[in-house]
């Protein structure tokens, strides 16, 4: 194909988009971005030729085909047994030890990471294996959060005490949302769940009696062991990591019992599970129970961590933000699910300098990111083998046949 | 005082309705959320109030009130139209034969993507509109009423008839039910489904521009983030009536309006937002197919 070709659908789309931000950015930028779009464009081009010649592997079509082939080969790559339990080790070794040396702004940040694990797990119990579409998840943080926040400054109850009464206490929410909305179909569960969240969100804002409304409620108490209390971001640090290696292993176990197999059956067909003797209702209403449980532990925490709890953490937008984090990893992969969180918590934190560009950035990764590796940054292996995505199929299949199979 | 509520509450049902439209139908063809949609309204009010304020430091508006405003409509329309058409092209079509929760995720992102577009070319503070269209309030049936109120509801009544018309009586309608009844069967006898999908876009970004257009008109205020709100209840307008049923998001949207409106004079402004969820809730546990939506089989 010569360049002339390419050339004029790539000045046709920059003309466009050129036309389209015209009005919100003025000419002087709408010119400079179509300008970004035609040379970004020709350099991608001619930097996926280069590689193409590089690796002597025929052209797959256009452009655009062959970025999704760009990037399904970086997905292809498969680290070996010993190489991934070296990697392991040394990713273990570092969040055992690696904060000890970190200032406490790096050690608030590694925290907040740690909350954001345990609540994309939970999250991923219901998304990723279960394939329920839950937009509300934010809500039983937000219920666990108040819990504890409650019961310490009105009753003086200890956080200990409060950790599983707050997780409980979410997973009671759960089920009665699960009771009433898992009848519904897929979409219109992710809408009622969506309303389940604003409710909330207005209850905590409104309900000044008992929630202090957008004030929020102050002095929490901090957690404590005898005479021991966790006041530095260390000693948070360290107990939110215990709670995230807790939520690992129970969801680890999770994804390889029966129950986890029902639900991953569940998510590929719900009327062939059922007709396998899956009892979907109840096992859906125990996802539901189960994140929305590992929802309220890291609610508790957050609320032990801040000593301070308000309307503002707990918005729709923090329900995408870990939604993002299952898709971005790995639906149904717990490494992907972990990385994807550390990942949307850390990289904006590195990138504070295009402080205003990351939410752009972000909402484009997502686009892109569906489109290119709908599977996650970290596919889950176990689907991968069992239930390719149909699309895929067909062409990986021929690929992999080429090169003697060794994809899989 | 009642009326007066009723009027407020159409003039509000009015616009979820004409949002509403742009949700039902493309999810009654691709049965996606199509969460970008309020984006797209956003959008509108922003072209609104920027092209007013452009018309009026170049004198037009003073002069030709009618004529800027028409071509405000036009021309905010065919810029959502353009929107929407590239946020089909790139978000949703190569989502077409992915599982269901790409495209919604999909949508998610260019939904954040376009709050942030918008934030950061024109800023997160509110763009006013200096108010040179306020008229005096008209009289009707002895209740002050403001003539955009009644110009609001009056366009969304015709665009609602023009676009049951053009589904109902046009060759182009005939297609998008075929399409929306069953994709394939319609590609089979011939029709073009991308395009089919394309024309949908296109006529629910219109809808969307015009009620952006006339909501900056009426409050002359617009921020990067009315898209939200505003798309959330449109969407429960259109569940309320029945998704994928066209007739069904007008009636959700304007029962919707006056929900909020009577209820936020009579019970608690501070809850009126719940009223709208609450009504969803129990409108899909009682009847999930929503209020003139057809009972469906799931598709096994």
């Amino acid at each position: 194909m010569n360049l002339s070709l390419k050339l004029l659908p790539l000045t046709g789309l920059s003309v466009w988009i050129a036309l389209l931000v015209l009005p919100f950015v003025g000419v002087r930028r709408a010119a400079l971005i179509g300008a970004a779009i035609l040379f970004g464009g020709l350099f991608w081009s001619a930097a996926i030729r280069v590689s193409r010649a590089a690796q002597r592997s025929p052209r797959v079509g256009t452009l655009w085909d062959e970025t999704g082939e760009f990037f399904r080969a970086i997905g292809r790559w498969r680290p070996a047994a010993r190489l991934r339990v070296f990697l392991f080790g040394i990713v273990t070794a570092f969040f055992m030890a690696g904060p000890l040396g970190m200032n406490n702004y790096m050690i608030d940040v590694l925290t907040l990471a740690g909350i954001y694990v345990v609540l994309a797990l939970g999250l991923n119990i219901v998304v990723g294996m279960a394939g329920l579409l839950d937009l509300g998840y934010i809500s039983f943080y937000a219920i666990g959060a108040y819990s504890y926040a409650l019961l310490s400054t009105r009753l003086g109850i200890s956080f200990w005490a409060a950790l599983p009464v707050g997780g409980l206490a979410a997973a009671a929410f759960g089920v009665a949302l699960g009771v009433i909305t898992l009848r519904l179909r897929g979409d219109y569960l992710a809408i009622v769940t969506l309303g389940f969240i604003q409710i909330v969100h207005l209850v905590l804002n409104n309900w000044d009696r008992v929630t202090n409304g957008p004030n929020g409620i102050l002095n929490i108490g901090r957690p404590a062991l005898g005479s021991f209390v966790f006041s530095r971001p260390i000693h948070f640090y360290y107990l939110i990591l215990a709670i995230a290696g807790l939520t690992i292993l129970a969801v680890n176990r999770l994804n390889r019992s029966r129950i986890g197999r029902a639900w991953i059956a569940i998510r590929e067909d719900e009327v062939a599970a059922q007709a396998m003797g899956v009892d979907t209702t109840r096992l859906k209403i125990l996802a539901f129970a189960l994140g929305a449980f590992w929802a309220g532990i890291a609610g508790v925490f957050f609320a032990g961590k801040f000593a301070f709890v308000s309307p503002e953490s707990f918005t729709f937008f923090e329900s995408v933000i870990v939604l993002s984090m299952v898709v971005l990893g790995g639906m149904g992969s717990i490494p992907g699910v972990v990385l994807g969180a550390l990942i949307v918590v850390i990289l904006p934190e590195a990138l504070r300098g295009f402080a205003g560009y990351r939410m752009l950035i972000f909402g484009a990764a997502l686009v892109l990111m569906m489109i290119f590796r709908p599977q996650g940054l970290i596919g889950n292996p176990r689907r991968r083998i069992e239930l390719r995505p149909q699309g895929e199929d067909l062409k990986t299949r021929g690929r992999s046949s080429a090169n003697g199979g060794a994809d899989v | 005082m009642l009326l007066q509520q009723i009027v407020n509450g159409l003039a509000l049902g009015a616009v979820y309705a004409l949002i509403a439209l742009g949700y039902t139908m493309v999810y009654g063809i691709l049965e996606l959320i199509n969460f970008a949609h309020g984006e797209i309204y956003m959008i509108g009010a922003y072209l609104g109030i920027l092209l007013l304020t452009f018309f009026t430091t170049v004198g037009l508006t003073q002069n030709h009130l009618a004529l800027s405003l028409v071509l405000v409509f036009v021309v905010t329309a065919v810029y959502c139209a353009g929107y929407g058409l590239t946020l089909e092209r790139v978000a949703y079509r190569p989502l077409r034969h992915a599982n269901r929760l790409s495209p919604l995720i999909s949508a998610i992102g260019v939904s954040i993507f376009l709050q942030n577009y918008v934030m950061l070319a024109q800023g997160s503070t509110d763009k006013v509109f200096p108010h040179v269209l306020t008229s005096e309030p008209i009289t009707l049936l002895g209740v002050p009423v403001s003539p955009l109120q009644i110009f609001i509801i009056l366009t969304s009544i015709v665009l609602m008839t023009g676009l049951h018309l053009f589904v109902k009586k046009t060759r182009l309608g005939k297609a998008m039910r075929a399409t929306a009844q069953d994709k394939r069967m319609a590609g089979l006898v011939g029709i073009d489904i991308n395009r089919v999908i394309a024309i949908t876009f296109v006529i629910g970004s219109i809808l969307a521009a015009a009620a952006g257009v006339m909501v900056a008109i009426y409050y002359g205020l617009v921020n990067f983030f009315i898209g939200y709100v505003a798309g959330i209840k449109a969407f429960t307008a259109a569940v309320l009536g029945g998704i994928g049923n066209i007739p069904g998001a007008m009636l959700g949207g304007f029962i919707l309006g006056l929900v909020e409106s009577l209820g936020a004079s009579y019970i608690s402004s501070e809850y009126k937002d719940v009223f709208a969820f609450l009504i969803l809730i129990v409108v899909l546990i009682l009847r999930p197919s929503g209020l003139l939506g057809e009972k469906i089989s799931e598709k096994v």
